[in-house]
Formats: structure tokens, sequence, C-alpha cells
């Protein structure tokens, strides 16, 4: 494998790594939309971090990233707190207003440092290309921190999640709490702004928290899940872009983690839609052998067309059995008939010995 | 007309065209999907041109609307499935859009010259060399025509199915057993706000549209407090917000879309601070109104309870009260300053004294605050 392939894998990896992870903490509260707004608010911190150093190097860059995006996120948390605007409004607007700053510096940009600027838009569609070897250190150092943070505050950050009333009640400072979430999301996002960029970043925050929450509901697996997703996708995409020309890294991983949450959906055990439906099924096949069977039982001691009512067959059967239904589907399927107003009998009853 | 003119004119008239369909939006919680929407028509666009080899062709409005539409539907499909909450659907379905997209606009270099840029920024400033002709008379931007066009059909639509549509976003459960079908009412939301994003993006990009949807209603919903206001109010700040946007790009030269983003969120944010009664700075006025008048309140108490008791003379004393009352000495002395203003109180020495109208002032505020006697 050469050199170039090798860094952007291992790149591809470690983002979907990190951002998968840490993308649960805002797909479990239903606000995994932060993401686009972040990622889109990005920009304005990238130019002006561009602007103040006149360094390129992705450290900066991300830092900047990192500021203008936390900003935006405590500029919608004070909107929401204190106007009747709703979060999703808040988040759009913030989105819109932080990214056409950015467009607006960009061209700035392009006035004053004329061609010096150029490649600042590779965090707009992200190039994996342009990842260094230095960039793979500041993104493992930074995802390791992001990650231990989660793992030093393990207890809180799951009571926050999941019942933010309950931590208040316990004195658990829920606000500074809030905060540390977002800070964590915003690393997350920043980390993979360059290899994927500000449009499709959200998809590596959601798609494979999405993914894992299918397959457990557990949180600390549901974590370790979406990070693994997150790294064989990455890793795959990288490799798969790399087979023929022109097919940029970013889309790939993107379609890759879309398949990969259809896949989850469908066929994951206990919530999976096919084994709903395979379970549905043989529920279905229970109860009618159920019901068949009250009636042979019935038919031994009546004549072969005697119609049991409905209510006969529900006593047997106890009142949470659906038997009305029951009865009609095996009525379709002509294993039983229905006499209007009397009750129903088998079409063909078992013959009396 | 001057291009500068007709710039103008296309951003007003593209502001108020989004700001009545995003008006809903709002109100319905559902800003994001604007977002999802003008994302997604990518693929739309591209295999339009693909087709057309046009940039400018109808068939392309159609085929965007289309993948505008059917990222609302696949959301909702998704959602269907109770494996999804809305968040997660809205952010898989359009950047797996947005990513088919923009794997056919590199699959196809070279025969797309599309930038996907250009898509998501637009160019505000090409408007005026797009021109509509017609047997050989200039009549004036395409754009120009586009928008107004789409203005007049928002303003249409939103007139016939004002009452429907306001019932179903506030009550959609009364509306339904009215009759008024919401789904239906629903998805043709829907398909106005995909027409809207689709022919607005064209002139302004994808980012511009969002913060035109939204911006201007949230800012209307910081004033108004009824339906035809806050109408009213998007339609006028939208417009409103176009014109100092315009005069930013063309002082510093820089990206009109971007400018016009960036005013809108200013202009909210203006409202924001100051909006009468509402504003954050209006509401830290009369807090701290409040807190003065609950304090000036407390000292009138304290002294009408002491007034004839022996240790008057040291309750009222200017270096006892703060101990007392827990208040540092600089806060006494705003609030006897205020009280005295009002005539309620009056310094004798290092003493504080109730004038008549502070001691029939306090009389009151005992009588409103004693449990009620009985005949």
């Amino acid at each position: 494998m050469d050199f170039t392939l090798r860094i952007v894998m291992t790149g591809a990896a470690l983002l979907g790594l990190i951002s998968g992870s840490l993308g649960t903490l805002a797909v479990l509260r239903r606000q995994g939309l932060i993401g686009d707004t972040v990622a889109h608010a990005a920009l304005p911190g990238i130019v002006l971090a561009f602007l103040l150093s006149g360094s390129k190097a992705s450290v900066v860059l991300q830092l900047g990233a990192a500021i203008s995006g936390t900003l935006a996120m405590l500029w919608v948390q004070s909107v929401v707190r204190t106007t009747r605007i709703r979060f999703d409004a808040a988040l759009g607007m913030a989105l819109a207003v932080f990214f056409g700053l950015g467009v607006v510096l960009l061209s700035a940009a392009q006035h004053t440092a004329g061609a010096a600027q150029a490649g600042l838009d590779r965090f707009l569609f992200g190039q994996a290309a342009t990842l260094l070897r230095e960039d793979l250190l500041t993104m493992a150092v930074t995802g390791a921190l992001a990650l231990g943070l989660v793992l030093v505050f393990w207890k809180e950050v799951k009571l926050v999640l999941f019942d933010e009333a309950y931590a208040a009640a316990l004195g658990l400072p829920v606000r500074w709490l809030q905060t540390l979430l977002i800070i964590l999301l915003v690393v997350a996002i920043v980390i993979g702004l360059q290899t994927v960029g500000v449009v499709l970043m959200i998809a590596v925050i959601i798609a494979p928290a999405a993914a894992a929450r299918q397959w457990s509901s557990r949180y600390g697996r549901v974590l370790l899940l979406a990070g693994l997703f997150g790294l064989l996708s990455g890793a795959l995409g990288a490799w798969i872009s790399n087979l023929a020309p022109r097919l940029p890294t970013g889309p790939i991983i993107v379609l890759l983690l879309t398949v990969l949450v259809l896949l989850s959906v469908l066929v994951a055990p206990a919530r999976g839609l096919l084994w709903q439906r395979y379970r549905r099924r043989r529920a279905r096949a229970t109860a009618q052998q159920a019901v068949v069977a009250v009636l042979q039982e019935l038919a031994h001691h009546h004549p072969e067309d005697y119609p049991h009512p409905t209510a006969t067959i529900q006593a047997a059967l106890g009142a949470n059995v659906p038997v009305e239904a029951i009865l009609r589907d095996l009525e379709r399927r002509g294993k039983v008939q229905h006499k209007p107003g009397q009750g129903w009998h088998l079409t063909n009853p078992p013959h009396t010995p | 007309m001057s291009p500068a003119l007709e710039i103008l004119l296309v951003a007003v008239l593209t502001a108020a065209a989004c700001a009545l369909p995003g008006a809903f939006l709002v109100l319905r919680r559902m800003s994001l999907v604007s977002d999802a929407i003008s994302h997604a028509v990518l693929p739309g666009i591209v295999i339009g041109f693909l087709l057309t080899e046009n940039l400018q062709h109808p068939l392309l409005l159609v085929l965007a609307g289309a993948s505008g539409l059917l990222t609302v539907y696949l959301i909702e499909l998704l959602e269907k499935t109770g494996r999804l909450r809305e968040d997660a659907a809205i952010g898989l379905v359009f950047p797996a859009l947005f990513s088919v997209g923009v794997l056919l606009i590199a699959q196809l270099a070279d025969q797309v010259h599309l930038d996907t840029d250009a898509v998501l920024l637009g160019e505000l400033a090409f408007v005026p060399f797009d021109r509509l002709q017609w047997q050989g008379i200039d009549l004036g931007p395409r754009a120009l025509w586009t928008m107004a066009g789409l203005l007049l059909m928002n303003v249409l639509l939103l007139w016939l199915l004002y009452k429907e549509l306001t019932l179903a976003t506030f009550d959609a459960a009364a509306a339904a057993v009215l009759g008024f079908r919401p789904i239906l009412l629903h998805y043709l939301l829907m398909g106005l706000v995909a027409v809207t994003v689709v022919a607005a993006f064209h002139a302004v990009g994808a980012i511009l549209v969002i913060a035109l949807m939204i911006g201007p209603p949230a800012t209307a919903l910081l004033l108004a407090r009824r339906m035809p206001t806050y109408l009213l109010l998007s339609l006028l700040i939208g417009a409103l917000s176009a014109l100092p946007g315009y005069g930013m790009a063309r002082v510093l030269d820089v990206s009109i879309a971007g400018s016009m983003a960036t005013m809108v969120g200013v202009l909210f944010g203006l409202v924001w601070l100051l909006a009468p009664e509402t504003g954050l700075l209006a509401r830290w006025r009369r807090h701290r109104r409040q807190q003065l008048d609950f304090a000036l309140d407390l000292l009138l108490l304290h002294l009408l309870h002491h007034e004839h008791q022996p240790a008057a003379t040291v309750e009222r004393h200017q270096d006892t009260l703060p101990a007392h009352l827990n208040w540092t000495s600089e806060r006494l002395n705003i609030i006897l300053a205020e009280g005295q203003r009002r005539g309620w109180l009056q310094r004798k020495g290092p003493e504080v004294h109730l004038t008549p109208a502070g001691r029939a002032r306090a009389t009151q505020l005992v009588e409103t605050l004693a449990p009620a006697r009985s005949p």
C-alpha cells in the first residue's frame, strides 16, 4: 500500500472513530442536526484564523473552526432560552448566518491575501488527499482527549443525555455539562471537516450513531459500535475512492454510512424491521393454530357444520387474544367458514374417532 | 435599469418570496427541512443538466423540485419505521442525495461544467448578465421574472390557504376533524418550499435561501403576537435585510449572498436585543426596575414596623439598616436616593424617616399583604 493511501485511510478511519462515537452525544438527544450547524459555522472561524495568523496549518484553522462553531451553538442556546423561537429555527438561522459570514470573509480574503488563501476551500467540500502525517497526530490527540473526557464524566454525561431534569434534581451543573457536550461535539466535527467537508460532515456525526442504536440499547455499547462503524466506513471509503479516479472520499464515506444505517434498520436483531416482520408472522401462526385447535376440540362434540359463536372461542382463549381478527384471517385462507349471526366452524373438520 | 438596481430588486423579491413559506416552516418546527431540500436538489440539477446541457432549462427546475419532494418523502419514510428520529432521518437523507450529486459531477467532469460552489453560494452578481429577450426586445434579467412569478405564486397560494394552513399549523387534530386534510396541506407546503428553494437558489445559492427562509420569520416571531402581523413582518424584514446586505457587499466588495445572510443575522440580533418589551435590553431594565421597587417596599415596611418601638432609633439608623436588610451600604444609598426622589423617605442626620406619603404607601402595602379579614 502506498504511503499517501495509508495516511488517507488512517485519517478517514480516525475521523470515523472519533466523530462516530462522539456523534452519539447529539443523536441520542435527538439533536443530531447540531452537527450541521457546527460544521457550517466553522467556516468564518477557519477564514479568520487564516487572516489573523497568515498560516494555513490545519491546527490553526481547526482552532478557529472550533471557536466559531462553539460560538454559534452558544448563540443558539441563548436564543432558545430567551425567546419563543424553537431549537430548529435557531439552528437553521445560526447555520446560514455564520456560513454567510464565512463566505463574506472568504471573498474578502481573496482580495487581500490573493493567491495565498488558495486551499482554504478544501474545508468546504473536503479533500482527504490533503491530509498530512501531522494532521493524523492532531486528530489522534484531540480525539483521545475528547473521548477521555467522556470517560471521566461518564456518569454525568449519561444522566444529562437521558434525563436532564433528574440530573438537575441531583444537583449536577446541567448547564456546564451541556456546554461540555457541545464542545465535545464541536471537536468531533472540526476533526472531520478537512476530510469530508462542511456539507457532508453531518452524516458522519449522525449515521454511525443511528446505525449503532439499532444493535443495542445500552449506551456504552452504542458508543463503541458507533465508533467501530465510523472507523470501518472511513477506512473502506478511503480505500474505494482510491480505486478509480474522480471518486471523492467524502461522498463515498457518506454513501457507505447510509447503506450501513439502512442495513441496520432492516436486520439488526430485536429492532430490525425484517425480524419484526418475522416475529409478527410467527406470532400470527401460533395464534391461528390455537384458534383452530379450539375449533377442532369443539368439533368433537358437535355436528360438523355447527356454528360456534365468537364468544365461545374467546372464552376458551382468554380476553387478550384478538380472536375476531384471527378468525377473519383464517376465513380468508379458507380454513374456517362463517355463518352470519351464528358463528364459525372448520371447513375440514377432523374425523371423530 | 442599472445592473445594481436589478440585482437589488432580485434580492428583495427573493427575500420576500422565501419569507412566506418559511414563516410556516418556523411555526411548524420544520425549519431544517429547508436546509435538507436546498442541499438535496443537487442530483436533480445534475441529471437535468446532463439531459439538457443547459443550466437555464425549465426541466432542471422540475427535476430539482422532484428531488426536493423526494427528500421530504424519504425523511418521512425513515421516520415512520419508528427506528430513526426526525433529526437522524433528515441528517441521513440529504447528505446521501448531496453525495450522489457530487459523485455525478466528479464522474462527468468532462461533460459537466458545474461548480458545487455555485450551487451552494450562488452568484447574485451574475444576475444582470442573463437576460430575457422577446422578439429582440430586452425584458430585463431572467431572474427578475422568475422571482416575481415565485413571489406572486406564494402570495396567492398562501392567501388562498391562509385559514387552512394556520389551523393545521396550530392544531392539526382540529383541522383533521373539520375536514381540512392536514396531510395534504403538509405536502402542499413542502411542495411550495421545494419550488421556492429551487427557483431561488439559482440566483442566491442554497445557504442564503436557508437564511431568508428562517431568519426573517424568526425575527418577526420576536415582535408579532398575531398571525397576520407575523406574516407581514416576515415579508417586510426579509425585504429589508436585502438592502443593507447588498450595500455592505458593494462597499467591501465581497460576496452579495454572504453579506445578505450576515445581515439577516445582524437584523435578528438587533431585534433580539432592542425589541420593546420582549428585547433582552428591555427585559433587563424591567428586571432592574422590579428589583428596585421591591427593595424600596421592603425598606418602607421595615421602617413602618419599627416606627413606634423602643428600638426605633437603632432600626432606622443608616449604619444598622444594611445589616438588618442584608444590603451593602452602596445599595442602601441607591435605594434611599430613589425613595427620596419619590418623596417617601427623608433623612434626618444619620436616621431614615418615613414621610407622610411614605407612611401611606407602607400602610397600603400592609393592607394588600395582610390575609383577608373576616367581616
